[in-house]
């Protein structure tokens, strides 16, 4: 098989989770689009461990750690954004802003 | 060596070329195409549980792909942690967030025209750079890389102490969401690790 199918396809997946980071205001899709970026880099492993022919499989051994990984990091993700919402009844990204730097016009406000 | 000598194409020149693509090849691109149109559409729908449902696609459509790399333990993982766990979160959090059923307007926000020159400057310059540095290599699929027999053998003869140093890490991430999302302020429910002062209790323990 050719690399570049695997490589380009990783990439693309890649490009489409930094999008969706970007654009998404939910919590919950902002750590899908994660979830996607990750998964991409695991293609990438796998194809260049099988391409390689690592004896030690390096690739496949770090895809596993990496989906460990992304596991632990779904739980707290989740665990925060429920806390979140439990505490400011929000979940968009941009409707916690309380330790965000305030623009001047803000502050004077708050000032006055 | 083997590599290099491949990428000359001394070997099987009449096999490996663009136009006469192997079959698993075919397969791949198909499974790809639609692996990145769910991601896609995942990435832009408004209604949020169709986005988790389209990340059920993707995530098993790669699985799908880790299968054709020979790598058939890593994409039975794929499936029992993404599909089987991971995805079942997301689903939870979406619920447990009161997701709107139906569209909802606010999924996005207002930096999308931004979002879409990132994405598009990072899909061009990293898909330029790929294939320009790997236009000429190809993968041996021959011998099986991945099974669950050869998986076992280095994951536990070469890999072992990361193995345990990660279990310990998924341990401690899960007491730590277990101990985020408890419900009530301590008052109402005994807390895990508060000492009791009272008489009683000190003498059960």
């Amino acid at each position: 098989m050719h690399l570049a199918y695997p490589a380009v396809l990783a990439v693309l997946l890649f490009s489409v989770g930094v999008y969706g980071v970007l654009a998404r205001r939910n919590v919950i899709l902002v750590l899908m689009s994660v979830e996607l970026m990750l998964n991409a880099v695991n293609l990438n492993l796998v194809a260049f461990d099988v391409w390689l022919r690592d004896t030690l499989h390096a690739g496949q051994a770090l895809t596993l750690f990496t989906i460990t990984i992304a596991a632990a990091e779904i739980g707290l993700g989740l665990a925060i954004v429920l806390l979140v919402h439990r505490t400011r009844r929000t979940a968009a990204v941009d409707g916690v802003t309380a330790l965000g730097d305030r623009h001047e016009a803000d502050t004077e406000e708050v000032a006055r | 060596m083997s590599t290099l000598l491949a990428a000359a194409g001394s070997l099987e020149p009449a096999a490996r070329s663009y136009l006469s693509p192997t079959g698993q090849e075919i397969v791949f691109l198909l499974v790809g195409v639609l692996v990145l149109g769910a991601a896609v559409v995942s990435v832009t729908t408004r209604q949020l549980v169709h986005a988790a449902l389209w990340l059920v696609v993707a995530l098993g459509g790669l699985a799908v792909e880790f299968l054709l790399l020979t790598a058939e333990f890593v994409a039975w993982v794929q499936v029992l942690v993404y599909l089987g766990s991971v995805i079942v979160l997301v689903l939870f959090g979406l619920m447990l967030t009161r997701a709107p059923i139906g569209r909802s307007p606010d999924a996005d926000s207002g930096n999308r025209p931004a979002a879409l020159a990132v994405g598009a400057a990072s899909a061009a310059t990293l898909v330029t750079l790929v294939v320009d540095a790997f236009r000429s290599s190809w993968i041996d699929l021959g011998g099986a890389a991945g099974t669950t027999r050869l998986t076992g053998e280095y994951l536990f003869s070469h890999w072992v102490l990361p193995f345990e140093a990660l279990s310990v890490l998924l341990l401690a991430a899960l007491v730590g969401a277990i101990v985020l999302s408890r419900t009530g302020d301590g008052r109402t429910k005994p807390r895990a690790g508060k000492l009791r002062t009272g008489p009683t209790k000190q003498k059960e323990r």
